[in-house]
């Protein structure tokens, strides 16, 4: 009972195999099953969180959330896929054909292949690669290929800015997620993820490495385009965005992939930070393992959204100094700093919670000596006070003049 | 291991497939009359005039510039960090001034303007 997943796979196995296959064929055919039910298994879980986020949405906002179309509003979901698949494909004079219509599909699919290496319990991994970081890094990236090309391809000059600018925000926060995810890496000393998991047995990287936590957390809510890097949303609102030329069910694969990117950069943060499946009786029952890795997911996916629901925009400028003259410079020596501390303290040789505590006490230093160091700095744009005048007073009855 | 890599591969040709699926079939069900007001480009309800492609800003190129070197750092550091734990000590240090090196490219980047969003 405990290992269900594994003894359905072996009795699936022993079917296959009874039927006349040879053995590769049916690892070959429990292989595509697999992967075609972690697919279903994303678009089942991102149907449930748009409802959650616009019941949270609704309620941070001191309204009710979607409450007509079931009890609670339990099928708003469903009801909004089916008007998505109802609607007429508008595809506008002179766009690029072959790249309008491959974009969704290339961003879709971009989230969706992160989703081969993640461990969700002991021994229920779909791919145990020894490179599984830079895989994921390498694969993350493809969504801003895919942004780019529905903005060039949409034939609309600001499609084409918005396309420019949210690829300018996105490339410039891919640097500090990925030298926070190095770190993680640093200390397990492997880019296996069930390496990583091992490795923050008795303590999790978040308690050892936070800044690095930290700056993962905010990279990748500037990578999802969630509030306040809210950029590439606000362009639908404001102007345009990458996707306003877009109907139907390619907006909709659009919509469904920046949610199940905020579930997968939540599932991110779980792998490195907090732990994985690990657990109180997870290594010996694997299915409590998939009930806390998909637990502590949708709890960091909660804490994104609560940011994104209580934040204002930032400016592109501010967002972009942000990431150059903050988060790289502090990254780098977060880095520096972990590694000279790690290898220094590997020779040293000392208890568990020495360790993890020397760990901690550097990284809060570095934190706070930099935010501190950043609070004395010049902000780029200086802001002008205006004096108070008065607006709404004719000239002749303006006494306080003349 | 060689069957790890053969689930990729099989995981990313269900990953672009099932888009696919999702995006051709709504075709079989939905309208198709296009007309020529439904198609013309959005440009906040006016006609469209001019050039499409308007002239690039030449700030998103040095962006990715920067980006590109510092991309390709960071993958040059993870095989450094991954062994970190066989090399002798003084690994470190060459780590250490290896990363400095490019930290002191940033520094200088910034002083001169480069990364100043106009």
């Amino acid at each position: 009972m405990a290992d269900l997943i594994n003894v359905i796979e072996s009795w699936l196995y022993n079917l296959i195999v009874g039927w006349g296959a040879s053995q590769g064929l049916a690892q070959f055919i429990l292989q595509v099953l697999g992967s075609v039910l972690v697919v279903i298994l994303c678009f089942v879980i991102v149907i449930a969180l748009i409802w959650v986020e616009r019941k949270l949405a609704g309620r941070i906002q001191d309204r009710f959330g979607p409450n007509r179309a079931g009890p609670y509003g339990i099928f708003q979901s469903f009801a909004d896929i089916i008007k998505i698949f109802t609607k007429e494909y508008v595809t506008p004079t002179g766009a690029d054909k072959g790249l309008f219509n491959i974009a969704p599909v290339l961003a879709m699919a971009s989230v969706l292949a992160i989703w081969a290496v993640f461990p969700f319990a002991i021994n229920v991994i779909g791919a145990d690669i020894s490179v599984g970081v830079l895989y994921i890094v390498a694969i993350g990236s493809f969504g801003i290929l895919a942004i780019l090309m529905a903005g060039w391809s949409s034939n609309n000059r600001f499609a084409l800015l918005g396309a420019s600018r949210s690829v300018a925000m996105l490339i410039s926060y891919e640097i500090p997620m990925v030298i926070s995810l190095l770190i993680p890496v640093l200390l397990a000393k492997s880019m296996n993820l069930s390496a990583i998991i091992d490795a923050q047995r008795p303590w999790w990287f978040l308690i050892v490495a936070p800044i690095a936590a930290l700056f993962f957390l905010i990279s990748s809510m500037a990578e999802i385009g969630k509030a306040p890097f809210d950029l590439l949303e606000a362009e639908s609102e404001l102007v345009a965005g990458y996707h306003t030329e877009y109907s139907g069910m390619k907006f909709g694969m659009f919509y469904v992939a920046e949610f199940l990117h905020q579930y997968t950069v939540g599932a991110l943060m779980t792998i490195f930070f907090l732990g994985g499946w690990s657990g109180p009786l997870a290594a010996t029952w694997p299915i409590l393992g998939v009930i806390y890795f998909f637990t502590k997911t949708f709890i960091v996916y909660l804490m994104i959204s609560w940011i994104r629901l209580s934040l204002p925009r930032i400016r592109i400028d501010e967002m972009l100094n942000l990431n150059w003259k903050f988060l790289i410079p502090v990254s780098f020596l977060n880095l520096i700093m972990v590694a000279v501390a790690d290898r220094v303290l590997m020779e040293l040789d000392p208890a568990r919670w020495i360790y993890v505590g020397v760990m901690f006490v550097l990284s809060m230093a570095l934190l706070l000596t930099s935010l501190f160091v950043a609070g004395k700095t010049k902000p780029a744009v200086e802001r002008v006070e205006f004096p108070p005048r008065a607006v709404a007073v004719s000239p002749q009855s303006d006494r306080s003049k003349s | 291991m060689p069957s790890y890599w053969l689930y990729i591969g099989i995981f990313l040709a269900v990953a672009v497939a099932f888009p696919i699926i999702a995006v051709s079939l709504p075709s079989l069900i939905s309208p198709h009359k296009p007309s020529r007001r439904k198609q013309e480009v959005y440009e906040c309800g006016i006609e469209t005039e001019g050039d499409i492609r308007v002239q690039f800003k030449s700030q998103y190129y040095i962006y990715s510039l920067i980006f590109l070197v510092f991309d390709i750092e960071t993958v040059f550091l993870f095989p450094w960090a991954v062994s970190l734990g066989e090399l002798p000590l003084f690994a470190v240090v060459e780590g250490v001034i290896f990363i400095i090196i490019l930290f002191a490219g940033l520094i200088y980047a910034m002083r001169k303007g480069a990364l100043t969003w106009i």
